[in-house]
């Protein structure tokens, strides 16, 4: 026994240091199993208050970008509820169904921190669950696709950016309607891989690429990007398109998480199918 | 001592700050992310306890863990500096200078001995962080021309800072 006390005591500088290597390599490893490992991360109360004293601060620099941006959406809403009146106008029987809660309601949220230059990237936002953010809520901006929740405190919450190898949504081509995957290619801020579109289907390049509608994270037609270039790798049946993502992510002020009324619903139902 | 706490506080305080909200937010691209925050286990004296040392090397690595969501990531390589820091210490200090236990720094090292320290010790940490933050051996010369770009990057600020410091 006092053999072994000797031994550890000799020896601590090594057996800490193994100690302590262990204990990160399990956090990694727990991270890359999806499994949240709450207390390390930025959602954390301290760390998200931080960065939001920061981000107050960055905003001033960019006011009249963020403005520019602002009224550009408002015009396309615009456009979209002139072409809905004139519809109503037109058939005056089409009412849309007011008893029917709307499927997907959109909160809007400030972004605080936004890595773009890691191999997975992360976006934190200034809305946490006591604002009823919750898990799998999609992330929006004006622009387009942005990425999903996945930690959330009272007030604060931290997500996925579309910018993370571990992500993947499936998109589709707006002008065939075929569903593929798209991830980020890890290479640039602004390109990703659609993948699964089959050989027979004709690709241009300058083809809208928006959301399929099949995950129950985000509704169906957000825009993600256009085709810049596709190829047919040897061996596969299947094409290598890149994706030119609408998103500037560098610049990315707010955002708007998506949340799906009939998600649990949806959930419970497919859920069913898999038990039988 | 207790003045000695106080500055080592301090240079912790700034450092993660200094790595957080600036240099994390470098975008030139996705290939430089420079990485300073070392210097914190690099400056600390010669004679530290080799518990106290790991400790610290974990303290910031974690530190900065929190802030950029990659746990584990940076704990483990700053602990693996924080581990070969005594041998690093012992190749370009003589045993003198080690046992009165001075704060390793330009001056007491010499700027050639201390240029070689820098390096080495950026080389090495850089190379477990960027490998563990790809973890995995695909696409293995993006991780290489990542960790040669961001090292010449960190060893030129670290340099840099010194020589702004030392020269006032």
């Amino acid at each position: 026994m006092r053999s072994l006390f000797r031994f550890l005591l000799r020896n601590y500088f090594v057996l800490m240091f193994v100690a302590l290597e262990a204990f990160s390599f399990s956090l990694l490893v727990s991270y890359n199993n999806y499994q949240r490992v709450t207390f390390i991360n930025s959602t954390n109360n301290f760390v998200g208050t931080i960065y939001e004293r920061l981000s107050h601060l960055d905003d001033y620099f960019s006011l009249s970008k963020t403005n520019a941006k602002l009224a550009a959406e408002n015009a396309a809403l615009r456009t979209q509820l002139q072409r809905r009146i004139m519809l109503q106008d037109r058939n005056p029987l089409m009412r849309p169904d007011t008893v029917d809660a709307p499927a997907y309601i959109f909160t809007a949220a400030k972004v605080i921190s936004n890595s773009v230059n890691k191999q997975f990237n992360y976006i934190t936002i200034n809305k946490g669950y006591r604002q009823g953010i919750k898990q799998d809520m999609g992330i929006v901006s004006s622009e387009g696709v942005v990425g999903v929740i996945t930690n959330v405190s009272p007030n604060y919450a931290t997500g996925l950016s579309l910018l993370n190898k571990r992500f993947s949504i499936p998109a589709k081509i707006t002008k065939n309607n075929y569903t593929g995957n798209l991830a980020w290619d890890g290479e640039h801020t602004n390109t990703a891989d659609l993948k699964e579109i089959p050989f027979h289907i004709t690709v241009n390049v300058g083809d809208t690429v928006v959301t399929s509608g099949l995950s129950s994270i985000f509704p169906e037609g957000i825009m993600i990007g256009t085709i810049t270039k596709w190829d047919q790798a040897d061996g596969t049946n299947f094409y290598n398109i890149k994706v030119e993502l609408s998103t500037n992510f560098r610049t990315l002020k707010y955002v708007e998480i998506v949340k799906n009324t009939k998600q649990d619903e949806l959930k419970k139902l497919e859920s069913n199918n898999v038990g039988e | 001592m207790i003045k000695d706490f106080w500055k080592y506080v301090i240079m912790f305080v700034v450092l993660v700050l200094i790595q957080v909200l600036v240099l994390n937010n470098i975008q030139i691209s996705g290939f430089i992310n420079p990485y300073i925050y070392i210097l914190f286990i690099l400056l600390l004296p010669f004679n530290i306890q080799g518990y106290f040392l790991l400790g610290l090397s974990f303290l910031i690595g974690i530190t900065i863990d929190i802030f950029g969501n990659t746990p584990g990531i940076h704990a483990g390589a700053s602990v693996l500096l924080g581990f070969i820091r005594p041998g690093l210490a012992n190749l370009i200090s003589s045993r003198e200078l080690i046992e009165k236990g001075t704060t390793p720094n330009m001056i007491q090292l010499g700027f050639a001995n201390f240029i070689k320290y820098v390096i080495i010790a950026v080389l090495i940490h850089h190379l477990v962080l960027f490998f563990a933050e790809t973890f995995s051996l695909s696409d293995i010369l993006e991780t290489i021309l990542r960790w040669i770009l961001s090292s010449f990057f960190s060893i030129l600020i670290i340099l840099g800072s010194q020589f702004i410091i030392f020269k006032n």
